[in-house]
């Protein structure tokens, strides 16, 4: 049986970069795409063309991430950029996400998708605030891995001492964010040292190169092996008249449940408790996203359900495994990160959306703000604006079904949305 | 409970193939489901492209068994393939779908669009037609098969991709995404762009083309084809491109691995006749898809942002 098994490592791998202005997280992508053969000729040249143009002696590996033409004006990353490579091991998407403050909220969309998260150190100035903020943002936001790149070796003599004050301020700090599994790796980006090879620069140094690290890091969560939730996203009302013609399919006159299987497993038989309302019904038949009926579906599938009983369900709804049910209700609590430049106004009603739901929501309270720099707590904050991180209570117009973030991210998590705007205005974490 | 435990921890990890193409595959539907649960009047671009086709596969499968009620939305260049227009034609039909088609010939003649010469590349000018068509249509979304392993200013680009009214995208203002919620809301007037594959690489493609035998059009294999070599690529002869006096027509055995506006879309050089053939040279290849094939792209650093800050697709 392979259960939470670290040493299996799935075929894909999602990362970002983060960590403070100018520690050179595009430089370290440009450099991995380099160095692992994954730039193609046209782009190599591109950039080749665009160093010069900016009098520079060697080709600048930051280029290759930074595309806006503001960024490229600046110098500076604004949005996240993806980037795709591959190695004989494994296929990676990389997230390089802006390191200024104000774009906090870039950095947040890019790690919320992640598996793991590189942070760069500046090896010259150490950890700076910013550090502390993606670090722990990348936590709050569900990243399961860090590794610290404890980069410009090169400006330092390549110093082992320098390397361990940084590699165990960075493990401290991990700690204390709530990372648990911290691995920090000494690197040059600029110069390539133990990126892809090692070099004789590092010699003290005995671990894995960053993408030895890479092509061996666990990828998500095993959310397999979690209880059964399965959103509802949409209702299929199957009869003649919207069918697809020669789809083979005989059961007409029927209603089916569209969505995602958010964790666990379920299987045709099971009984399943559907939320909110509290109702009971058994498994009918599974429908597969290759339009295959089968026995069992597994999380992150996108599958059809169709039960025994006739029921009123719609969007929204959560279907759990009847032991190990969710909660329900309309207030609770949650660590709510605020991205709009207006700050968040208690006397509005903002949309939640939370899984396949949408309904409107108020602030009740605003209990504490975190001082991601410090860890430190504020009671009694006054109100939250940009890139505060508090924590709340909130209030639905409708019942929602949901887990703690922290025991199910899938069902744990929402995003605030301004009525009027329509601008995502939050996220939250459900406590 | 126990016995749930025992359920969820009997769960064989290696037993249950799941591949990078099912994780792919299962976000695009799930994001083309949030669309159609939470949009008013959806388009699909459809312009008879692979990743189009693509796109249109998984949406019959987000909806299956139903008929897809999104309507196909082509904005025709006019300076098209004869197999690609057939081929557009051929899937409508089969699927029974909604094909809208808008013509930038028709803005031209209309007014709407001025060009420069008369055989110009039309890709840029089809923001014009496709705006029109979203307005005459009162379309909220527009779903379409960009990746962002093809462009620079693509790999910026959000999922669920918010337009203004004028239908221009604000590269420095975009709405944050997180997680797999996503926000589909626009007040009337304004519009989203969604992007289902966004994650997808060029080689998922052809995989994920390969795996569900989905139909194409015969351009992308490899066929006999006059063209001329103009720097570096190779430029088929067509009547809307006629080669120049002194240029050495060759006859080659070529393929697309784009499709489109046919005065700016060149073939590469290519044997492959199977899909299994051509993931064996993409997996080998030295050079970007649009970097081989599209020639207005190498016009500036920024062509594409400029294009799409203007509202292209």
């Amino acid at each position: 049986m392979a259960i939470n098994n670290p040493q299996q490592v799935s075929g894909l791998l999602r990362f970002i970069t983060a960590g403070s202005v100018d520690d050179g997280k595009s430089t370290l992508i440009g450099r991995l795409l380099f160095d692992s053969k994954n730039l193609q000729v046209d782009q190599l040249s591109a950039v080749e063309a665009s160093s010069k143009k900016r009098g520079m002696q060697q080709i600048d590996l930051s280029l290759i991430t930074d595309g806006l033409l503001a960024e490229r004006e600046q110098g500076i990353t604004i949005d996240v950029a993806y980037r795709y490579f591959a190695t004989p091991a494994r296929k990676f998407i990389v997230g390089d996400s802006p390191g200024h403050v104000q774009y906090t909220r870039n950095m947040v969309t890019a790690a919320s998708s992640a598996d793991l998260a590189i942070v760069l150190i500046d090896a010259e100035n150490g950890v700076k605030s910013q550090t502390r903020r993606h670090l722990y943002l990348a936590h709050w936001v569900g990243v399961p891995h860090v590794v610290f790149a404890v980069n410009k070796m090169d400006k330092v003599g390549f110093s082992q001492e320098i390397y361990r004050m940084i590699e165990e301020e960075c493990s401290q700090l991990a700690r204390s964010v709530g990372f648990s599994n911290i691995h920090v790796i000494p690197v040059s980006a600029l110069e390539g040292d133990n990126i892809t090879v090692k070099g004789d620069r590092l010699h003290w140094y005995s671990g894995p190169t960053l993408l030895e690290y890479l092509e061996k890091a666990p990828a998500a969560q095993d959310t397999e092996v979690q209880p059964m939730r399965f959103s509802v996203q949409r209702v299929t009302r199957l009869n003649r008249e919207n069918i697809r013609t020669n789809s083979g399919f005989e059961d007409i006159d029927t209603r089916g449940y569209q969505g995602l299987v958010i964790s666990g497993q379920l299987n045709v038989g099971d009984e399943v408790v559907i939320q909110p309302g509290g109702y009971r019904s058994q498994v009918k038949k599974l429908l597969n996203a290759s339009g295959k009926f089968v026995e069992a579906v597994f999380a992150q599938e996108s599958i059809t359900v169709f039960l025994e009983q006739d029921l009123d369900i719609s969007r929204g709804a959560m279907f759990s495994d009847v032991s190990l049910v969710g909660q329900v209700s309309k207030d609770f609590d949650a660590e709510l990160c605020w991205f709009d430049e207006d700050p968040l106004d208690t006397n509005r009603t903002y949309l939640i959306k939370q899984t396949s739901n949408v309904a409107k929501v108020r602030l009740q309270s605003i209990n504490q703000l975190v001082d991601v720099e410090t860890l430190q707590k504020s009671l009694h904050p006054s109100g939250m604006k940009m890139n505060d991180i508090g924590h709340v209570s909130l209030k639905s117009q409708i019942q929602l079904s949901f887990d703690s973030f922290e025991t199910n991210p899938g069902t744990g998590a929402f995003i605030l949305i301004d009525e009027v705007s329509n601008r995502t205005v939050a996220a939250g974490t459900i406590r | 409970m126990n016995a749930v435990l025992e359920k969820i921890r009997d769960f064989d990890q290696a037993a249950r193939q799941w591949t990078h193409l099912d994780a792919l595959e299962s976000e695009a539907i799930h994001i083309l489901r949030e669309i159609g649960a939470e949009c008013n009047n959806p388009a699909l671009l459809f312009s008879g492209g692979k990743d189009s086709a693509v796109v249109l596969h998984l949406a019959l499968k987000a909806f299956f068994p139903e008929r897809l009620r999104f309507t196909l939305l082509h904005i025709d260049t006019e300076h098209n393939y004869p197999e690609v227009l057939d081929f557009r034609d051929r899937i409508t039909r089969k699927y029974d779908l909604n094909l809208v088609v808008r013509s930038v010939g028709d803005s031209i003649r209309q007014g709407r669009v001025r060009l420069r010469h008369e055989n110009e590349p039309r890709n840029k000018y089809q923001t014009t037609t496709l705006l029109d068509a979203i307005s005459e249509h009162e379309f909220d979304v527009c779903i379409g098969g960009a990746r962002r392993d093809e462009e620079k200013a693509r790999a910026k680009e959000r999922i669920f991709s918010f337009r203004d009214e004028f239908g221009q995208w604000d590269p420095k203002n975009q709405r944050p995404e997180i997680w797999n919620i996503y926000n589909t809301r626009v007040a009337p007037g304004e519009n989203i762009r969604a992007f289902p594959i966004s994650n997808w690489t060029e080689l998922d493609v052809w995989e994920y083309i390969q795996r569900e035998a989905i139909e194409l059009p015969e351009i992308y294999f490899s066929h006999e084809r006059d063209v001329v070599i103009r720097g570096g690529a190779l430029v088929p002869v067509t009547p809307l491109t006629p080669p120049h006096p002194d240029d050495e027509i060759k006859r080659l055995s070529v393929r697309f691995r784009t499709v489109g506006d046919i005065t700016c879309t060149a073939p590469v050089e290519s044997k492959a006749l199977s899909v299994d053939e051509i993931i064996l040279e993409t997996a080998q290849t030295q050079i970007t898809e649009r970097g081989a094939t599209r020639l207005d792209d190498q016009t500036s650093e920024a062509a594409m942002e400029l294009r799409k800050k203007e509202g292209y697709f």
